[in-house]
């Protein structure tokens, strides 16, 4: 019972001082606040840049990469593997299905025409891809489902599109059984999904497009948009005789293959197979070289550096600031405990311990980090309002979520704490008997 | 002025002069690398391009029909060429900056080795006129060129080709690049001239190296012809495209057409470069701010501590000149150290971030610069509360605290 008096008569003189320097108290407030402020802002961001796109599954996710080009024209410098993968060697791994799921996939942009007469055609984000598609990255059905590994073969001119491309084609109703015109070509909807944009878009790094924001609104069977002469996004070639209209005989890389192994002994099962695919090329002489890599998803992610720099010097910048303002802050407050050590010594001498006088100035520093912590959150909300009206793709996602809420206060009572101790630390060192002698 | 009296008083005050100090250097270390970004993304966003920036509209139109585009090209060109203020009309495959990049390999020798992503432009009739291409050497494409000219996979199966001047430098060094034969795997090309350096379609993505690195080919009506490129008076270009945009609208009822100015197109590719120059910019300001709030807070502090001292000072002869010298000296010798403590760190910093990130070393000039700032700020900042420890009255000593 004590103790909580004692922390409110603390918490009692804590206040009556900063009251007493309101200017003074201000700017420590105001600079913690902007240094937290801006802490909060680039952390948001940069968590949501790196975060895990597929939190249930990206575990079992995994990308395989081989080497077609020749070694006289390597893909890269600095001895880079090859991002995508060709045709022939997609449908290889596909067709061995080693793995539990496996699919291949390309982005595209592809024409829609509305079926009204006054509709505009537009231009939608697309993949075309293989029935493992769904079930692998657990994409979310509202009506319908996707396409069986015998549409993929038959060449199917069915789609699923996102939810947001039936509300505008269709009002919103199930059209499951429905056509859509793409790109001058009747499919049949056998599926819509619910909202679903995994974040970053990990399956289509490399394949053009955006790595962040908005879904893609339609998903085709590869052969049967191929069939329609759909061409993808991103394409290139590592020899002559590079075809866009003749992909599949091209020796050119535009197919990202993902892979799902449930566990350490599939993968290391895969790694082998993988690397005999390879032997054997290079024996049949379609590759010059047997290096292979098999990633996991974040893994893969890091490799390809998907988190933008800018985010990540953003951040680095935000917590050099933060530093200043404690600094500041540390500074502020000591010279207000200073400029006090007389009263400290009347307290002392009236028979204060030093471990009371440690906690009242501990209480003024953790008063000034709560109040700088909440205006850290107005100005973090400022800076996170500022973000969503740039430019950037990942705007729009730019939220204040729970933990950054509470993480906010974390940070700033460390923060006020951290720069209390010093003053604090000092002003109990304070002798009773010549602070009192002075006057 | 005398720096003696000075140190011996900063003895005694070692914490909120460390403190000062520590400040100054974080300050110092932070706004070097800052001000350092924000000078390499402003040289980024000025990257010179020569075509008629102010002039030029282009007017996208996507998903036509490919095999009407022999006839449909020439009818929209006629159609577009009577907007009144339209200078030249052109069809092209891609734009600088459109981010719709179409890249290969090109050598000065058959089967050649590069690891320079060139970009390649197709232009229709009168294309080098539409987007006001600098002619440096050599001379444009003429009437037979165009009309003897194809695309298949995006090689041109005709026989001449335009080159950068960035390019002409690199694969032919101190020659004259005309009539050479420029190639891609054993298909030659022969330059019939080289203009000034024009962007590539993407060139963060073709890289240092690729950014000037563009080649131009002819190219008849053909249905990879997406874009049309109208020149006008700058003053009319919102007009022109507008008016180009409806046009084709409903000449090309089936595609989706968008219209934009070419100045817009350059402010949107630099979009998310510019937003990054005006946070850092933000930062810069926010945080120097913070730092002098800091130095005028303990500074007053200082100042209401030693208001007898200056009493006394003052009671013996010193000028109000004199004490506001003290503590304009004191803050230059709490920045010097500050600065010179900060340069050090700008450098540790400059060299992390050269080992992680795409940054080049900090030219010198950056570190005396931001020293300069930092005093200039440190001396602004003191003045306020050195002004009010010269208003100290000599009475002051007299009296007991």
């Amino acid at each position: 019972m004590e103790e909580y008096e004692m922390f409110g008569y603390y918490l009692d003189l804590a206040l009556r001082s900063l009251k007493r320097n309101r200017v003074l108290t201000a700017l420590m407030v105001l600079a913690l606040a902007l240094g937290i402020g801006a802490t909060i802002t680039t952390l948001t961001v940069l968590r949501l840049l790196s975060g895990d796109p597929l939190p249930q599954k990206s575990a079992q996710l995994f990308y395989p990469q081989v080497d077609p080009y020749p070694a006289g024209k390597p893909f890269s410098r600095s001895g880079q593997m090859p991002w995508l993968m060709s045709y022939v060697d997609a449908m290889n791994l596909l067709h061995a299905g080693k793995a539990q799921r496996q699919t291949a996939l390309a982005r595209s942009r592809v024409k829609v025409m509305p079926k009204t007469q006054e509709g505009k055609p537009f231009y939608a984000d697309s993949v075309m891809t293989t029935a493992d598609f769904f079930p692998m990255f657990d994409a979310p059905f509202q009506y319908g489902a996707g396409w069986s590994a015998a549409d993929d073969d038959s060449r199917a001119q069915v789609a699923v599109i996102a939810g947001f491309l039936n509300d505008k084609l269709f009002g919103g109703a199930n059209s499951v059984g429905r056509m859509i015109r793409i790109e001058d070509h009747d499919f049949r909807v056998i599926g819509v999904l619910k909202p679903w944009a995994p974040q970053p878009r990990f399956y289509g790094l490399h394949l053009g497009g955006r790595d962040y924001g908005n879904g893609e609104g339609v998903f085709m069977p590869l052969l049967g948009a191929r069939a329609d002469g759909i061409g993808p996004s991103m394409m290139m070639s590592y020899g002559p005789g590079a075809s866009m209209e003749h992909l599949e005989t091209s020796p050119s890389i535009w197919l990202g293959v993902w892979l799902e192994l449930p566990d350490a002994s599939a993968v290391s099962a895969y790694r082998l197979f993988l690397a005999d695919y390879a032997q054997q090329q290079v024996a049949l002489g379609r590759f010059q070289k047997s290096r292979t890599a098999l990633s996991g998803l974040m893994q893969w992610l890091r490799n390809e550096h998907v988190v933008p720099d800018d985010a990540r010097l953003q951040t680095g910048m935000a917590f050099g600031f933060l530093l200043i303002c404690v600094v500041n802050t540390v500074g502020l407050l000591l010279a207000k405990c200073l400029r006090r050590s007389r009263e400290i010594g009347v307290r002392r001498a009236l028979g204060a311990s030093r471990s009371a006088i440690f906690g009242q100035f501990m209480a003024e520093a953790a008063i000034v980090g709560v109040a700088g912590g909440a205006l850290g959150l107005v100005f973090a909300e400022l800076g996170l309002w500022g973000i969503r009206h740039q430019p950037a793709q990942y705007a729009s996602l730019a939220h204040l979520n729970l933990p950054m809420f509470l993480f906010t206060f974390v940070v700033a009572l460390a923060a006020s704490l951290v720069a209390g101790l010093l003053p604090a630390w000092r002003a109990c060192a304070v002798a009773p008997a010549p602070q009192l002698k002075a006057n | 002025m005398e720096i003696r009296p000075i140190l011996t008083s900063l003895r005694k005050h070692r914490i909120p002069a460390a403190l000062i100090v520590l400040e100054i250097a974080l300050a110092c270390a932070v706004l070097c690398n800052a001000v350092f970004m924000i000078g390499q993304r402003v040289a980024d966003i000025h990257w010179p391009n020569a075509i008629d920036e102010q002039g030029i509209s282009v007017v996208t139109v996507n998903g036509a029909d490919p095999k009407l585009a022999v006839s449909d090209i020439p009818r929209n060109l006629v159609a577009l060429r009577g907007i009144a203020g339209a200078t030249a009309v052109a069809a092209a495959t891609s734009m600088p900056l459109d981010h719709n990049g179409a890249l290969s390999d090109f050598t000065a020798t058959p089967n050649g080795k590069t690891t320079v992503n060139t970009s390649i432009y197709f232009l229709g009739s009168g294309g080098e006129q539409a987007l006001g291409l600098h002619l440096l050497e050599g001379r444009f494409f003429n009437a037979e060129e165009y009309a003897d000219s194809g695309s298949k996979d995006f090689n041109s199966t005709g026989h001449v080709v335009l080159i950068t001047q960035s390019d002409a430098q690199r694969l032919w060094p101190g020659q004259s690049a005309l009539g050479k034969t420029l190639y891609t795997n054993d298909t030659g090309w022969t330059v019939i001239g080289v203009v000034a350096d024009v962007l590539a379609q993407d060139p963060r993505f073709s890289g240092p190296g690729g950014r000037y690195s563009s080649v131009f080919f002819p190219l008849h009506p053909d249905g990879v012809m997406g874009d049309y490129v109208l020149r006008s008076a700058p003053q009319d270009r919102a007009r022109v495209v507008r008016e180009a945009a409806q046009l084709l609208g409903k000449l090309e009822s089936g595609a989706v057409v968008d219209g934009t100015t070419y100045a817009d197109m350059r402010t949107d590719y630099f979009a998310d470069t510019s937003s990054m120059v005006w946070m850092l910019v933000l930062v810069c300001v926010v945080m120097l701010a913070v730092t002098a709030f800091g130095i005028v807070g303990l500074t007053s502090f200082w100042v209401g501590q030693r208001r007898q001292q200056i009493g006394i000072r003052r009671a013996v002869g010193a000028s109000r000149g004199h004490i506001m010298q003290y503590f304009q000296t004191e803050n230059f010798l709490l920045s010097a150290a500050g600065v010179v403590l900060g340069t050090a760190l700008a450098d540790g910093i400059n060299l992390y971030l050269m080992r992680y990130y795409e940054i080049t070393r900090m030219p010198w000039y950056y570190l005396p610069v931001s020293a300069v700032a930092l005093w200039a700020i440190g001396q602004l900042a003191v003045l306020g509360p050195a002004l009010r420890a010269a208003a100290v009255p000599p009475v002051v000593a007299t009296r007991s605290a």
